[in-house]
């Protein structure tokens, strides 16, 4: 499994309260998440996500448990996010909605071509190459499905 | 020798496994996306409806019709589904939960982070997002990493005006806000051991703002107590006997009043540092502080006097409002110009009650001070009980006791 998008660099400690603010949950219009998507951090930052590669500091995610987060930045666009380390909510959220988290130590150059392999357990950045943890047999199972929703039904 | 999550999830850390869950939980915000994501599964039923609690506290009353029309379809579903319903007004989902449901050793998940407040009964609770509720819902299950386990050895007793929350937001600090990614915390020693159910849950409640997974009490007497008086037998756990892949060593005596300056939890600073910073708000409540002790803390500083800043104070559930209803402490924070919510989460995700301004300052007894978390342009304080007393007389942050 293999994606490539183009890099958007963001800090450490990103919550979930920046990547989609309270005020915007009580809807069921994911489109509206993926408008105000880090509204608080860049609100210029939405309309930049479309075939993006997040490689961001430590701690992406971290906050409450609100899966509107990872769908807002899957609605957005985002291809992949790379981070030194996730959140654990996040990081399942993610996943199951088939959005690929890689973990690694990037140094980021904005609008960089990124490969990210998650077979092989490599990213590559400009002419920078990374061997990346691999996810547990179950996470990449549910990521190849394209989600635990598909996963779960391919099972019964 | 094993830890308590180890004991509870029956295998050791590192080790995948899938567990059936004692109870599910999802609120009037995670239940929304949850009920669509069950709904796409096409699983075509609820595996264990009387396992599953469906607990409105976010947004409640509606604020909107958009809020109540949701609120609304997730309603109707929990009870055609047969699943426990709480609606507007009983109280805070992890309260509730705690108030005679959760029982030592039981796995329990909820769709919020701070369903770790459950560990101080000394069961394995943590939050999950809503499409792993949805599969919850549909097969009874999930999975689990079972976690390493950071020990916090806690001695002494708390002493003056210091605070369970005091002590908690002191070990965030220490750990750091990803301090303990993927760890589960347990809390142990005599220390802990004398301190009340509303304390531990305190204690616990602000595990997942190191990154925890869960953070663990085992039951003891107080435990047993606890739920005798909700009504529920349980029996205490057997004191751990175990090696901690890290320890942390508390003397309680040596804890101090503190407060987390915004953005960050895990940014503290001694009260008298910031004495004299003028609030525009203060906000006494949520999962973290809103229970009887706390109250009943709050109104045995105000009794008497006169805030000189709005002040919001929103008890933790139905039973909390009316313990202190019963015992008068509700009159005294009202006599002392506080204004008192439904019991729910109020303000503290900024969606509505007490939503804060441009550039205003509030003092929070809540758990996250994260950027514009209660309100674009404004900032969050996190306190214990005791300062945002003591602050919400003086209009500024002040030290509790200080007038003594």
């Amino acid at each position: 499994m293999k994606v490539e998008g183009r890099a958007v660099c963001l800090g450490p400690d990103i919550d979930t309260d920046l990547i989609i603010a309270g005020r915007y949950l009580r809807t069921k219009d994911r489109k509206i998440w993926a408008t105000h998507v880090f509204e608080d951090l860049d609100p210029s930052l939405a309309g930049r996500l479309g075939g993006s590669v997040i490689i961001a500091g430590k701690n992406f995610g971290c906050g409450s448990s609100r899966e509107q987060a990872a769908v807002a930045l899957k609605e957005a666009g985002v291809v992949c996010i790379i981070a030194p380390s996730f959140a654990r909510i996040f990081f399942r959220n993610a996943i199951n909605l088939g959005l690929p988290l890689a973990q690694a130590d990037l140094s980021c150059r904005e609008g960089e071509l990124v490969v990210v392999d998650l077979s092989a357990g490599i990213v590559t950045a400009g002419e920078f190459s990374r061997e990346i943890p691999s996810l547990s047999p179950r996470m990449l199972e549910i990521l190849a499905a394209g989600g635990l929703v598909q996963h779960w039904r391919k099972r019964e | 020798m094993t830890t308590l999550s180890e004991r509870i999830l029956g295998a050791p850390a590192g080790e995948y496994v899938d567990r059936p869950v004692d109870r599910a939980y999802v609120h009037d915000g995670t239940g929304v996306l949850t009920l669509e994501a069950w709904r796409a599964l096409e699983s075509g039923g609820i595996a264990c409806p009387d396992r599953n609690y469906v607990l409105f506290d976010h947004i409640i009353p509606a604020n909107t019709s958009t809020t109540a029309d949701l609120q609304n379809e997730l309603r109707k579903f929990a009870r055609g589904a047969g699943m426990h319903f709480s609606d507007i007004g009983d109280g805070i989902c992890h309260q509730l939960m705690g108030e005679g449901t959760a029982l030592p050793g039981e796995i329990i998940v909820g769709a919020d982070s701070h369903t770790c407040t459950l560990g101080a009964f000394g069961a394995f609770a943590t939050g999950v997002g809503a499409t792993d509720m949805a599969v919850v819902w549909a097969s009874g299950s999930t999975w689990f990493r079972v976690p390493e386990t950071i020990g916090i050895f806690l001695s002494g007793r708390l002493s003056g005006h210091t605070e369970a929350k005091d002590l908690a937001l002191t070990y965030v600090s220490r750990l750091g806000m990803d301090g303990a990614t993927y760890r589960a915390l347990e809390f142990i020693g005599d220390g802990t051991a004398h301190l009340s159910m509303d304390s531990r849950m305190t204690l616990c409640n602000l595990a997942v703002e190191t990154g925890a997974k869960t953070g663990l009490c085992y039951a003891d007497e107080v435990t047993v107590g606890h739920l005798e008086a909700f009504g529920s037998t349980a029996s205490p756990q057997t004191p751990p006997a175990c090696t901690y892949e890290q320890e942390l060593h508390f003397d309680l005596g040596d804890i101090v009043p503190v407060i987390a300056v915004p953005p960050r939890v895990d940014a503290i600073l001694p009260v008298p540092d910031l004495c004299g910073l003028p609030l525009d708000q203060v906000f006494v409540g949520t999962c973290t502080n809103g229970r009887y002790e706390d109250l009943s803390r709050f109104a045995s500083i105000v009794r008497g006097k006169k805030v000189s800043v709005r002040t919001i104070v929103a008890p933790a559930s139905r039973s909390v409002l009316g313990e202190a209803a019963r015992t008068g402490i509700l009159s005294d924070i009202l006599a002392a110009g506080c204004t008192v919510i439904p019991p729910g989460c109020g303000p503290c995700l900024g969606a509505h009650m007490g939503v804060i301004g441009e550039g205003e300052v509030c003092l929070s007894t809540a758990n996250r001070n994260f950027r514009n978390r209660m309100g674009v342009g404004g900032e969050i304080y996190l306190s214990s009980v005791s300062t945002a007393a003591a602050s919400a007389l003086a209009g500024e942050i002040a030290i509790p006791g200080g007038d003594e």
